[in-house]
């Protein structure tokens, strides 16, 4: 089955890393998607820019209305996300734990909709 | 075959549905690999079964004989479906080809299934009162309606909270497993911590008339024991102990007329000694694997209790010093408060009084009845009317249960009358 690993951070903490737990915190990312490559879970991840830079767009009656910043306003926001293939719920979760963010943030792991070909 | 031997036949079927149905709906759950199919899988083979046994006799192992119509009706009502739905076509095929070994349906086997369903009902990633409704219900055999009754809610709610756990446990993919060693700790958690909850959802009805729903306790001790019996793991065992002795003393702490009777003034004669003599077996072998946890703690303080012939003969000191290990491996302020309990037994009731003061103090139990009435408690028995009033007033603004309402009112009662510390 394949899950969409969602991982939320608090900005403030990451930004307010010095320059050498910011470097480690890193090192662990690339080290942690090495690791999932080598074992085949891995089918895609990026990190996000902050959430200053989102934009929210509505289409309504036709009309298109775009506003600044993230549908909702949370302590933790988006920060990124990995694109799993995994045996099944556990699997994906032992997976989701490994992601740094998990110790300082959280990681929520849904399920993909498989659609059936017509 | 004879009218008799029908008869028998008949009583046959009815004694394995009671004994083995769910046995059968764990294995079906694993051979179909859907709750819902298995459900319907079950239902058809003891239909079959009530059909032909009478004719046919009794097979040799009724239970794989079910497991076996269970498969073939499914498969079957599979073949019947995708006549309008071809896609069907290749999953009963499937089902068909990867479950046809019949060296998957022995027992061994077969106990595995019943703990895979434990498990798979109390995965940590379903909401935990789907997880207590999903284990009564496809573990124990319980109806919703009955479910609900239990736990006071509406057949509906426990309905809709069953169809999503289910949703959840096949759109998600939780899988029909015992946990692996590492995660068994963790996992074994969420599953005694469901069971624990059953019971005390049956033992104190947290609101209501009511103090005991028995059937509930009931169901929640056959379950550990079911649980001791597939997976010897000491706080399990633990688990079944601490049960086993609260329910020992069932009867004994509530009056004919329905009264709240405090463990110091319950007549001991009438405590269970067959639970107690098991718990504390129990308790004793828990402790002597050194991997007990606090659900063992808590049953040796329960034990402690139960081999006391009279309230004054309680070892207080033990109880203390078992509070103290439970407080190292479950630090929380409701087994603090207890601690403060048996600590007032021991030293008296001021070193008690400032024990529970201080827990006050910090805030942690400021909405908790029981800290309240501890508290009113020790300042009666210090003398302190004024202050035994107010608490016991705070106490009564908090408690939710019918029976602990009027026990409170009874001792706020005895308080204004001019007893022999006011005269003093």
């Amino acid at each position: 089955m394949k899950y969409l690993c969602l991982i939320y951070d608090e900005e403030k903490k990451i930004e307010t890393m010095s320059k050498s737990e910011g470097d480690a915190f890193m090192g662990e990312y690339f080290a942690f998607t090495a690791d999932i490559k080598k074992s085949g879970h891995y089918l895609g991840g990026e990190a996000l820019q902050p959430v200053q830079t989102a934009t929210t767009v509505r289409v309504r009656n036709g009309k298109m209305s775009t506003t600044d910043g993230p549908f909702a306003e949370t302590k933790e926001q988006l920060g990124g996300f990995y694109f799993i293939t995994a045996r099944d719920l556990n699997d994906a979760l032992q997976v989701a734990s490994k992601i740094p963010s998990a110790r300082l943030g959280s990681v929520e792991v849904r399920p993909v909709v498989e659609f059936e070909q017509p | 075959m004879s009218e008799n031997a029908a008869e028998r036949a008949r009583a046959k079927v009815d004694a394995v549905y009671r004994a083995d149905s769910r046995r059968v709906l764990a294995t079906l759950i694993r051979l179909l690999g859907d709750f819902d199919l298995a459900e319907e899988a079950l239902h058809d083979a003891f239909l079959a079964a009530v059909e032909q046994w009478p004719h046919d006799g009794v097979p040799a192992n009724p239970r794989a004989w079910l497991v076996s119509a269970g498969r073939f009706k499914a498969i079957d009502a599979m073949r019947r479906r995708a006549r309008f739905d071809a896609s069907l076509t290749q999953i009963a095929e499937q089902l068909e080809t990867r479950t046809a070994d019949p060296i998957d349906w022995d027992d061994d086997g077969v106990e595995d299934d019943r703990l895979r369903l434990i498990f798979t009902c109390c995965h940590p990633a379903l909401p935990p009162d789907a997880q207590v409704a999903m284990t009564l219900r496809e573990v124990c055999g319980l109806t919703t309606e009955e479910i609900a009754r239990a736990f006071l809610t509406m057949p509906p709610t426990v309905a809709q909270r069953i169809v999503r756990a289910k949703a959840k446990i096949r759109d998600a993919g939780i899988p029909y497993q015992v946990p692996a060693r590492v995660d068994l700790p963790y996992r074994l958690d969420a599953v005694l911590q469901v069971i624990y909850l059953a019971f005390n959802e049956g033992y104190s009805a947290s609101s209501g008339e009511s103090l005991t729903r028995h059937d509930l306790s009931g169901e929640a001790i056959r379950l550990g024991r079911l649980l001791v019996e597939l997976l010897p793991e000491p706080e399990a065992a633990g688990l079944l102990a601490l049960m086993l002795l609260h329910e020992s003393r069932r009867t004994a702490r509530t009056s004919p007329t329905g009264e709240l009777v405090l463990l110091g003034e319950q007549d001991r004669s009438s405590w269970n000694q067959a639970q107690i003599a098991e718990g504390s077996e129990l308790v004793a072998r828990a402790l002597a694997s050194r991997r007990f946890g606090p659900y063992t703690l808590q049953a040796a303080i329960a034990a402690v209790h139960a081999e006391a012939v009279t309230a004054a003969a309680t070892d207080w000191g033990q109880i203390v010093g078992l509070y103290d290990v439970l407080a190292r491996a479950d630090a929380s302020a409701v087994i603090e408060l207890n601690r403060a309990a048996a600590v007032a037994m021991r030293d008296g009731p001021l070193a008690g009084l400032a024990l529970i003061d201080a827990i006050l103090e910090r805030g942690d139990l400021a909405d908790y009845h029981l800290a309240h009435s501890a508290r009113a408690d020790l300042c009666r028995r210090l003398g302190r009317v004024a202050e035994a009033r107010v608490s016991y007033q705070r106490a009564l603004g908090l408690v939710r249960q019918e029976p602990e309402r009027r026990f409170l009112e009874r001792r706020l009662r005895e308080l204004s009358e001019p007893g022999p510390i006011d005269r003093a």
